[in-house]
């Protein structure tokens, strides 16, 4: 899959935003006042700003409120829907915690569910394709929480509980490439079936309908950046592994949390580049790529 | 409604016949022209005469290979369009309510109004089927030609898809395939039509007909013709004798 600038920093900075509105909401750090004011200027900054990224690669980013209608079928809307209830419900305990110095706490464990939810529907997104089956299985909702609420425990300080969740995050990512190597090979669909033609013989791609490129192939066979992939890993790995280390050093004070915090948020990155760039679309069989 | 019917009353679609087909490209021709000058936004080409074309199609031709473990290798031409599938995974993961599958005639349509272009569809389509439209930003596909099937203001024989009507071959059957009595589904029955991707769970409408075993000889009567060249008489034979001594 094509990784889009748009959807990798959208889905990196909302998924670290909606992380720390968890662990705010449920009061990890229990803050009032001007403090709390910097901890939820910055969560709402990278939730908001992730969902407004994802608006970049529409093409009609005017029509967004008609994304609110099909939450019965679509995760697409339903991530829509539960954001907005998140955002809003969070709002609400912000303003109480920030202006009038009190922390509504069911309302702010309400909000930390629904900002996890979020998370959940953007990764239930590329969950649900059957079409891409190095997405299409457990890990992946998996380490989009992960991440999210690991990064968010980093963000909001909360270092008892970052680095036993990196550790996890490292361990089901390493999981999620294993199996995900092998997914498109067992997912059963390959050039014999795509064509129906299969029990005939060994069946080629000869000749592709057009000599130019097109959306698809811009879209869904995007093979270039797999050239790279084995080092990006590793270099991935080590960026969500190095916070583990700086938070040893004893008293790390603000420098070092956001070199932590900057190191992270590379790492992510990283991940999600890979998530696409790696990701086989089934439709690339019909071109004889995968 | 991105909701799928749990039923439709009629189900439309193409019968593509791969052992007739032969891969003029015709039928991707008369789509791109149909469609560019009726429903919907026309199917846009970006640098069509520069170093790097491209452009919106909801029909492509794809060429095959089939090596057998014995015998000659086949070649298969492959038209490809939209499936018109019944389970239609475009169809739920849709936002906004702009894709949907008609309750009347299962064909599945993207109302171009609502569609936001988030291009989540075309992801959830194994076949390839929905093409972004670059100028547009609207997702584009094969609507069946439903602006032809029902157009009384066309004559009879043109309220076919374009597809099936411009295909100089006859490998393209239009039809309902829901009514077991009609041409398609006899024809299908009968040629053992087969779906792609069964195991993507889709359930496509549009069935692809097999193509048939090659015949062992090319021509069951040609040892029994009488050769055309016999031995030359005349000058020539005296040429043939002359040079053949040489
Ligand atoms: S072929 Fe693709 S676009 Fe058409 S109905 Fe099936 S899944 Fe949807
Ligand atoms: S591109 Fe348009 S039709 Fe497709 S899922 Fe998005 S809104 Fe629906
Ligand atoms: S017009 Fe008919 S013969 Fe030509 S490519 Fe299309 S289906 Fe095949």
């Amino acid at each position: 899959m094509h990784p889009a600038t748009s959807v990798i920093l959208f889905t990196s900075l909302s998924g670290l935003g909606f992380g720390m509105l968890f662990w705010l909401g449920l009061g990890f750090p229990d803050v009032t006042g001007w403090s709390a004011f910097a901890f939820f200027a910055v969560a709402f900054a990278l939730s908001v700003g992730g969902l407004l990224a994802s608006t970049f690669h529409l093409g009609h980013p005017e029509r967004f409120l008609k994304a609110f209608t099909q939450w019965r079928s679509s995760w697409l809307s339903r991530e829509a829907v539960i954001a907005v209830c998140g955002l809003t419900v969070m709002g609400l305990y912000a303003a109480g915690a920030v202006f009038l110095g009190e922390t509504f706490r069911v309302l702010g464990v309400i909000g930390a569910i629904l900002s996890v939810l979020t998370v959940y529907a953007t990764a239930m997104i590329y969950t649900q394709l059957k079409t891409v089956p190095r997405w299409n299985q457990a890990t992946t909702p998996a380490i989009f929480l992960l991440l999210s609420v690991s990064g968010g425990a980093l963000m909001t300080n909360q270092l008892w509980a970052a680095l036993p969740l990196f550790i996890v995050a490292i361990a089901v990512q390493l999981l999620a490439w294993k199996r995900g190597d092998q997914a498109l090979a067992t997912s059963g669909t390959d050039i014999g079936t795509a064509t129906g033609l299969g029990d005939r013989g060994t069946v080629r791609a000869f000749e592709p309908p057009h000599t130019g490129n097109n959306y698809l192939m811009r879209e869904m066979v995007h093979v270039i950046g797999r050239k790279h992939a084995m080092k990006l890993r590793v270099i991935a790995i080590a960026l969500l592994a190095a916070p583990l280390f700086l938070l040893f050093i004893p008293s790390p004070g603000h420098v070092i949390g956001a070199v932590a915090v900057l190191l992270h948020l590379a790492g992510v990155v990283t991940l999600r580049w890979l998530f696409f760039a790696e990701a086989e679309h089934v439709v690339g069989i019909y071109y004889g790529k995968r | 409604m991105t909701q799928l019917p749990s039923q439709t009353e009629k189900k439309l679609g193409l019968v593509i016949d791969l052992d007739t087909c032969v891969g003029c490209h015709a039928c991707v021709v008369s789509c791109k022209g149909w469609n560019t000058e009726n429903y919907g936004a026309p199917l846009s080409d970006q640098d069509p005469y520069g170093a790097d074309p491209s452009g919106t199609f909801l029909n492509r031709v794809h060429s095959y290979e089939i090596t057998p473990s014995e015998g000659a290798a086949q070649l298969i031409h492959f038209p490809k369009s939209c499936l018109h599938c019944e389970d239609a995974p475009c169809v739920t993961v849709c936002p906004t309510g702009a894709s949907y599958k008609r309750l009347e005639d299962g064909i599945v349509l993207v109302n171009e109004s609502s569609c936001i272009g988030c291009g989540l569809c075309a992801w959830a389509c194994p076949y390839g089927a929905r093409e972004m439209d670059q100028a547009e930003g609207v997702m584009k596909k094969c609507t069946l030609c439903v602006d032809r099937i029902y157009n009384e203001n066309l004559p009879e024989e043109d309220r076919v898809p374009a597809c099936v009507r411009t295909c100089p071959a006859g490998a393209r059957h239009f039809g309902d395939l829901g009514d077991e009595t009609s041409d398609v589904s006899k024809l299908v029955a009968e040629r053992g039509g087969m779906d792609l991707m069964p195991e993507q769970g889709t359930k496509p409408v549009n069935k692809y007909l097999p193509p048939r075993p090659k015949d062992e000889t090319f021509d069951v009567l040609a040892p029994f013709l009488e050769p055309v060249a016999a031995e030359p008489k005349g000058f020539l034979g005296w040429l043939d004798k002359t040079l053949e001594r040489l």
